[in-house]
């Protein structure tokens, strides 16, 4: 069978996040491929428009229940555009899951730190979930995330929710602020100020590769080694199954390899430009 | 076993008719467009007897050669590439059904290939797309399909174009591996040996003498000849060390003012797998293909995501082709993604030699 | 209810709304599909808009044109140029290097009644443009994946890569490197199917500039061909010959030329 194969899903739900971002739940039709489906939190899926094309997406719902599938779509290009108007009932395709995902086991018994930045990174909702859904196998958790203006900050509600999670503290920063805005003023990388952490910590990050460069800066200035610090790669894929050759970062394939990487694994190349 | 026969060249038609006769279609190098491609062979004059290539970066002649020579030109644009990893192909068809649809694998029916007069390069470079699309942690139904049960008669160089550098990426000018029957050419005929239990049955079929001994030192010495008379080189030392580190080599700049970003390296090129994957609807929006076809680095599209491109400039694009075959691919699928066979430099219309990229950037290095 | 189609016209040959028809195969589906409300050269019943995509043929070339197409505009959902006039003001662009009143005087007898502007100048010069289809004249291909896109309510994907990866696609050899044939391949968009190679001529750049062409290189490449002053001008002055960057190279090459001379 080619690794290029499409498997139908049905739509049982969908939720409007905000204006452009939605989270489909679906369900793999044919018993066998469902059945058989596990993923890890932090893979994603190639989802499929009907003779439209393909995107990847994380998958945000919970890896010990494999039959249900969520994925948070944020409307950006030509195939997402056609995903705004999936309906509960529609019939989309899947392929997957890909990708390493988030390194959730060796997180385990640590303070994690969440680093977040740009419109609402869902790869880190999903992962936020799974650690509440367990708090009591995590140590601290500090979710940092960081907009360009208030209006990018989306799932408000979502950290409100967070912030009274036990044990879990949410930082949030904008560098244009307006009158709505009640938390903290100034670039992401100023939140690391208030941040206090054990080296012992494990950090994993999503967002615009300048953000995560500096970020990476300020953890490793805490004693946190790097290879505790995890990124998650945004690169064109097609495949997702490293044969097509667009999501390369000079060595490594964004969709096999990655899209988490240790700090470590990247950072003779993070801050390069044109790689 | 492997004793090397002798193969008159009359008694090639015999090779020709006995794989025909075994149901294989046979394809060999053929004249095409000022240029030579493989294509179906029925009898020996099908093939450029006494013809030769010229070839220099940017420039490609076909120019009479030696009388009798049979495989006297060393390449021409085409590879072996487009027969298992094919340029535009369907992979799936998708058809609308009631409230959903039904996918259907389009995987081909391939016909069963025996190719004659394949080049030491370009054997390595299909063992280099083996390790790709059938040896990585996916493995590509299509390449599979079309890639089993292949008869390869390989002939070994005896000439070298100008443009060729096998020795410096140890892929020839002999073939090493991955051929049932590997030819040198003299006057008379081949000194032929068998790469396979396939390759034994057709010579066992055709019944070839044991080679002179006389003519299996002529043939040795031909192939030692074409090696140490190889014009071009590149010194591959310290790859991958010495793109890495040389990412802001003041030469991306220089190379991309000349380059037209045009793709013709990367389509010519016999290891370069990229592809894009795109869904093309019927009008009638009931049926859907998913197709695939060959990409390049080069194209402005190919790094860029809703917003960003990874790969805006020429320099980057450049950068990373010869980063990604020369260094990165090492890393990837552990050997170079270049077998020397010069094509790049060719058929690149305003001549750009990755050999001399190379050697500019390692004379530079560190001293920017 | 289905989706209303327009196709108008301005200056230009007809060869690119043409292609409709000569969708041969998908015609009977694309009627069914769409409502052709007006397509003067298909159907004599012309409707009034609003329409849902309309499909935009010629440069303007006249006040009038330049009046109607702001009308069109106002009454489309999606504006589509078809072809090398409506996207790069066509092959009568060449007006724009010359003085249109001195030619009235030689081509008409009576060149009072010519109301003509000084310029032929793409759509997009005048009104805001959806989606573009290049080529003289299109491809039918491109032309019907819009269609189906805009109703699948996705937009068109449209590539912008040279044609050179399309020729090598198709197996074609090289016209420069195998015979040094003057070939603007490099330098011009994908969409044609690499038709000229094909039957072994050089590529004349039908579908405009590709993305990101290096001109520079370029203008290089043609003169290592013997190819330079007002002849590479004349190159890359045709048909696209008044969109940037053929037309900023071409100013360049022909300025260059004058000083010399």
């Amino acid at each position: 069978m080619t690794p290029y194969t499409i498997h139908p899903a049905r739509i049982t739900a969908r939720r409007t996040e905000t204006e452009g971002i939605y989270t489909f739940t679906m369900r793999l039709l044919d018993p066998s491929v469902r059945a058989a489906y596990r993923f890890q939190a932090g893979q994603f899926n190639m989802l499929y428009a009907f003779g439209i094309g393909e995107v990847a997406i994380s998958i945000v719902s919970d890896p010990s229940e494999p039959e249900i599938l969520e994925h948070t779509v944020r409307v950006a290009g030509r195939v997402t555009g056609v995903m705004a108007d999936w309906k509960v009932g529609d019939v989309v395709g899947v392929r997957g899951p890909y990708g390493n995902g988030w390194p959730v086991d060796a997180a385990r018994g640590r303070d994690v730190v969440i680093v977040t930045g740009g419109l609402g990174c869902a790869p880190v909702v999903g992962l936020i979930n799974y650690i509440i859904r367990r708090r009591d196998e995590y140590g601290e958790l500090h979710i940092l995330h960081g907009v360009r203006t208030p209006n990018d900050l989306l799932y408000r509600e979502k950290f409100d929710e967070w912030r009274r999670v036990p044990r879990t503290r949410v930082y949030l920063t904008t560098d244009q602020p307006d009158k709505s805005w009640h938390y903290r003023i100034g670039v992401v990388t100023e939140l690391f100020d208030e941040l206090n952490v054990a080296p012992s910590a494990i950090v994993m990050m999503c967002g615009p590769e300048v953000m995560m460069r500096f970020a990476a800066h300020a953890l490793l200035q805490k004693g946190i080694g790097d290879d505790s610090i995890h990124l998650s790669m945004e690169r064109r894929m097609e495949c997702a199954v490293g044969l097509c050759g667009h999501c390369q970062y000079r060595e490594h394939f964004v969709c096999k390899d990655g899209p988490v990487f240790t700090y470590r694994t990247v950072r003779r190349l993070f801050g390069v430009s044109g790689i | 076993m492997n004793e090397p026969l002798k193969l008159k060249k009359a008694a090639l038609q015999d090779l020709i008719d006995l794989l025909r006769r075994e149901e294989f279609k046979v394809l060999g190098p053929v004249v095409r467009e000022g240029s030579v491609a493989f294509h179906e062979v029925r009898e020996v004059s099908d093939l450029p007897i006494g013809m030769r290539d010229a070839q220099e970066a940017g420039r490609y002649r076909l120019t009479p050669g030696v009388d009798g020579e049979i495989f006297g030109v060393v390449n021409g644009a085409g590879s072996l590439k487009p027969f298992f990893f094919a340029p535009h192909e369907i992979l799936l068809e998708v058809r609308r059904e009631h409230r959903g649809f039904k996918v259907r694998d389009a995987t081909p029916a391939a016909p069963r290939l025996a190719l004659i007069g394949v080049r030491a390069c370009d054997l390595a470079a299909l063992a280099i797309q083996d390790r790709i699309f059938l040896h990585d942690k996916f493995r590509d139904a299509h390449y599979e399909a079309r890639r089993k049960d292949v008869f390869f008669v390989a002939v070994n160089c005896t000439r070298s174009a100008p443009t060729c550098f096998c020795v410096s990426m140890k892929t020839g000018p002999e073939a090493a591996s991955g051929f049932d029957l590997a030819m040198t050419e003299m006057e008379d005929g081949f000194v032929v040996r068998t790469g396979s239990a396939a390759g034994e049955r057709v010579v066992s079929k055709l019944q070839l003498p044991t080679a002179a001994s006389e003519d299996v030192a002529k043939a040795r010495a031909r192939i030692d000849e074409c090696a140490s008379g190889m014009q071009r080189q590149m010194d591959t030392s310290d790859l991958p060390h010495l793109l890495y580190d040389e990412v802001d080599s003041p030469r991306w700049n220089d190379v991309a003012a000349r380059c037209l970003s045009c793709t013709n390296c990367t389509m010519v090129c016999p290891t370069c797998f990229c592809h894009s994957v795109m869904d093309v609807q019927e009008l009638d929006g009931n049926m859907s293909r998913r197709v695939r076809q060959w990409d390049s680095c080069f194209s402005l599209e190919h790094a860029h995501i809703h917003g960003i491109n990874f790969r805006p400039r020429i320099h980057d694009r450049y950068r990373q082709w010869l980063t990604h075959k020369l260094a990165s691919w090492i890393d990837q699928f552990g050997t170079s993604g270049c077998v020397g066979c010069g094509r790049c430099i060719t058929w690149c219309p305003v001549g750009i030699d990755l050999t001399e990229e190379v050697a500019a950037i390692r004379a530079q290095r560190g001293k920017h | 209810m289905k989706p209303r189609i327009a196709v108008f016209k301005f200056a230009s040959c007809d060869g690119c709304q043409l292609q409709f028809l000569n969708a041969e195969d998908e015609l009977l589906t694309l009627a069914s599909l769409v409502e052709f409300a007006y397509f003067t050269e298909a159907r004599s019943r012309a409707l009034d808009g609003p329409y849902d995509i309309a499909f935009v043929e010629g440069s303007i070339t006249t006040p009038d044109d330049a009046r109607r197409i702001i009308e069109v505009r106002e009454r489309t959902r999606y504006l589509v140029t078809i072809g090398a006039c409506a996207t790069a003001g066509g092959i009568q662009a060449l007006r724009n290097w010359s003085e249109v009143e001195q030619y009235k005087r030689v081509v008409y007898p009576s060149p009072e009644f010519i109301s003509t502007l000084s310029t032929s100048t793409p759509i997009s010069e005048h009104v805001k443009v959806d989606f573009e289809l290049w080529g003289c004249p299109i491809d039918k291909h491109q032309l019907i994946d819009v269609v189906r896109s805009l109703l699948s309510r996705a937009k068109p994907a449209l590539p912008g890569h040279s044609v050179c990866m399309e020729c090598k696609r198709r197996g074609n050899v090289c016209v420069v490197v195998a015979r040094g044939e003057p070939c603007l391949g490099p330098v011009t968009r994908t969409g044609c199917g690499a038709l000229c190679p094909a039957y072994d001529r050089g590529c004349y750049g039908c579908f405009g500039p590709a993305d990101d062409a290096n001109m520079e290189a370029f203008t290089r490449l043609m003169a290592s061909q013997g190819i330079t002053g007002m002849d590479a001008v004349r190159r890359l002055r045709s048909i696209n010959g008044y969109v940037r960057p053929w037309r900023e190279t071409a100013d360049a090459i022909a300025k260059n030329q004058n000083q010399n001379d």
